[in-house]
């Protein structure tokens, strides 16, 4: 994103930033359901961005650790713990999880991996249903109570679409700092080249395990986020379709790009929305925009964006190189 | 005993129906890397496409044979050239991202230009027992057993007998030589794509008269043939065979001795062990591409 000047591109960000603040105060209910759901949906998306998109390693478990979360909120919400302990606790949890689940990743890769993680999902999932004396089984879990920040209540959605926004942008600032700090580095020489990062004194056994255990987490924290915006968790949500969705965000909004994620949560949660006045067919037209997207363009909507600004780049380049080369000739 | 019995009869009989769906599955990603996440839905489409011309009236023989040519012509011919061949140098992850999508098209597609009721579908096979070694077992277990084991048998003759078979298999295993020594690559990968096809329609004949015909149904399928695939060795054709007959059994003797809650959860945790312990498959031959 190197073609914009810095000042557009923090104005651009401000602006973004104000409409998402004060665009949906008069939003009705769904509305607000749904850009919460889409902040949420941006965080987990985000934590799988860290594992597969900068990490390089493929999971399809995401959807597994955002229950995970959701079950740990449900659980000590409506236990009366008040949910910044409970979001503490879906973070340990998540972490620890993911941790184990990325041993596996030291010893396969690419789809064998994916597997190993589809088939955690799907574990995830049985317990989720059938461990009723803590998860309430296929009942579920009813009146999650949404939480008071400062003293306030976030029972009314726009409140609470607040408590989610700002816990993106808290994310955000977290993520934004980790990929340029040397952890962030030390991922992407792991995606790169990993025998190289190895060589480089990388531990890349560690940096593995890591950048599973933090995507991990971040599920956890969506998840977490998720039970108060529903208030009543079963878990149907979170079965494999899920991951495979987090997964789709992730690709269609550019892996490896920092902003792919929102874009690609926008793209999952309001494009069948917008869908809708095409009654049954939203779905399937969804489906038909994915794919002709990614036939389009493999690195998804920011891979556009890149392979545009990247052949400015050139032709400006290409343009410097000639006018230097005309000038040398009319010198000689 | 006799329980054992007509489970195991049970196991192989869906554990056949896995095979085939999972042979398809592994010729796709040997010779051209296609992780087809739609796989399930392949084997559901059929189905309805055989409804669709026996409501226009056609008798069942000729609702089948259009069935498995519009099957043929549609996930083949139509997938390879709309889907596959535009993102196939992409890589891996783009193409299967592209698949997860085409199995939700196809589900809604179905849904709502069909039904989104289950809706029965009529055997092949007639109905009723016969008596094996003093045990009733089934004549639709019985049918759809031999009908899988003759189509695994062609194929496997297809692949290892004829000229043609050996060049699909120069083909999948080192693309460059073969096309070298004059085999035409492409075709050959077409070709593939067509036998997936056919396996997936012939699947699907087999399975809905047990399941009935419901857009949803692809789900179940589609996973324990990734799983059958994987467990029995990425890279062969007699491993997705194996690995199908297997998971058949383990998930039909798991539903009766583990816990019908739990049934799912026994493929799984073996499918873990499998890609931990030995990742190239029950039967497979280490990659060293890929681990």
């Amino acid at each position: 994103m190197n073609g914009f000047g810095k000042p557009l591109k923090i104005a651009l960000g401000l602006a973004v930033i104000a409409g998402l603040i004060i665009v949906p105060m008069n939003f009705n209910r769904y509305g607000l359901f749904i850009l919460s759901q889409w902040a949420v949906m941006s965080i987990a998306a985000m934590g799988l961005n860290l594992t597969l998109g900068y990490a390089g390693q493929v999971s399809l478990a995401q959807g597994a650790f955002v229950g995970i979360g959701a079950y740990a909120a449900a659980i000590m919400t409506t236990h009366g713990w008040p949910l910044p302990a409970a979001i503490l606790v879906a973070i340990a949890l998540s972490f620890a999880v993911g941790w184990v689940l990325g041993y596996p990743a030291l010893r396969v890769q690419h789809h064998y991996l994916a597997f190993v993680t589809l088939a955690f999902s799907t574990l995830a999932f049985l317990v989720f249903r059938n461990e009723s004396w803590l998860t309430g089984g296929i009942y579920g879990i009813s009146n999650i109570p949404r939480p008071n920040v400062f003293g306030f209540a976030t029972n009314k959605p726009l409140p609470f679409y607040y408590v989610c926004l700002g816990s993106l942008a808290i994310v955000s600032l977290a993520v934004w700092w980790l990929i340029r700090s040397p952890w962030g580095r030390a991922f992407m020489a792991l995606r790169e080249n990993p025998l190289r990062a190895q060589s480089l004194g990388i531990d890349t056994r560690r940096y593995t395990l890591m950048a599973f255990a933090m995507g991990s987490a971040l599920g956890g924290v969506a998840g977490a986020l998720y039970a108060p915006l529903t208030q009543y968790i079963d878990p149907v949500p979170f079965n494999l379709s899920l991951s495979l969705d987090l997964l789709m965000m992730v690709i269609v909004g550019g892996a490896g790009f920092y902003f792919g994620p929102f874009l690609g949560a926008m793209i999952a949660v309001l494009l069948p929305e917008w869908l809708r006045f095409t009654e049954g067919y939203y779905l399937m037209l969804y489906a038909i925009a994915v794919m002709g997207l990614l036939i389009w363009s493999p690195t998804g909507i920011l891979g556009i964006l890149d392979r545009y600004l990247a052949a400015r780049r050139t032709k400006a380049a290409s343009a410097l190189r000639a006018v230097a080369k005309s000038r040398l000739e009319t010198a000689q | 005993m006799s329980n054992l019995f007509d489970l195991l009869v049970a196991g192989l009989a869906t554990g056949a129906i896995y095979a085939l769906v999972a042979v398809g599955f592994t010729l796709l990603w040997q010779t051209s890397q296609t992780i087809n996440f739609a796989q399930g839905e392949f084997v559901m489409l059929p189905a309805f496409l055989m409804l669709a011309a026996m409501h226009a009236g056609a008798p069942f023989w000729l609702a089948i044979i259009l069935g498995i040519l519009l099957s043929m012509i549609l996930l083949g011919l139509g997938f390879k050239l709309l889907l596959v061949d535009p993102m196939m140098r992409h890589g891996v992850l783009p193409l299967a991202i592209a698949t997860m999508a085409l199995a939700i098209g196809i589900k809604e597609a179905v849904k709502q230009f069909f039904s989104a009721e289950a809706s029965p579908f009529p055997s092949i096979v007639p109905t009723g027992d016969v008596s094996i070694l003093g045990h009733a077992v089934s004549l639709q277990s019985i049918g759809v057993l031999v009908v899988a084991i003759l189509a695994v048998l062609g194929l496997t003759a297809l692949l290892n007998r004829t000229s043609l078979g050996h060049q699909m298999q120069a083909a999948a295993q080192n693309p460059t030589v073969a096309r070298i020594i004059g085999v035409p690559v492409e075709r050959m990968i077409l070709l593939t794509f067509l036998i997936n096809a056919f396996l997936v329609a012939l699947a699907s004949l087999l399975i809905t008269p047990i399941y009935l015909a419901k857009f949803s149904s692809g789900e179940v399928l589609g996973q324990a043939a990734f799983i059958a695939a994987i467990v029995g060795g990425f890279n062969q054709v007699r491993g997705a065979i194996a690995g199908g007959l297997l998971i058949g059994v383990l998930d039909n003797l798991a539903a009766a001795y583990v816990s019908t809650q739990y049934r799912a959860a026994v493929p799984m945790i073996f499918l873990i062990a499998v890609i931990l312990l030995r990742p190239q498959g029950l039967l497979g031959r280490a990659e060293e591409r890929t681990v």
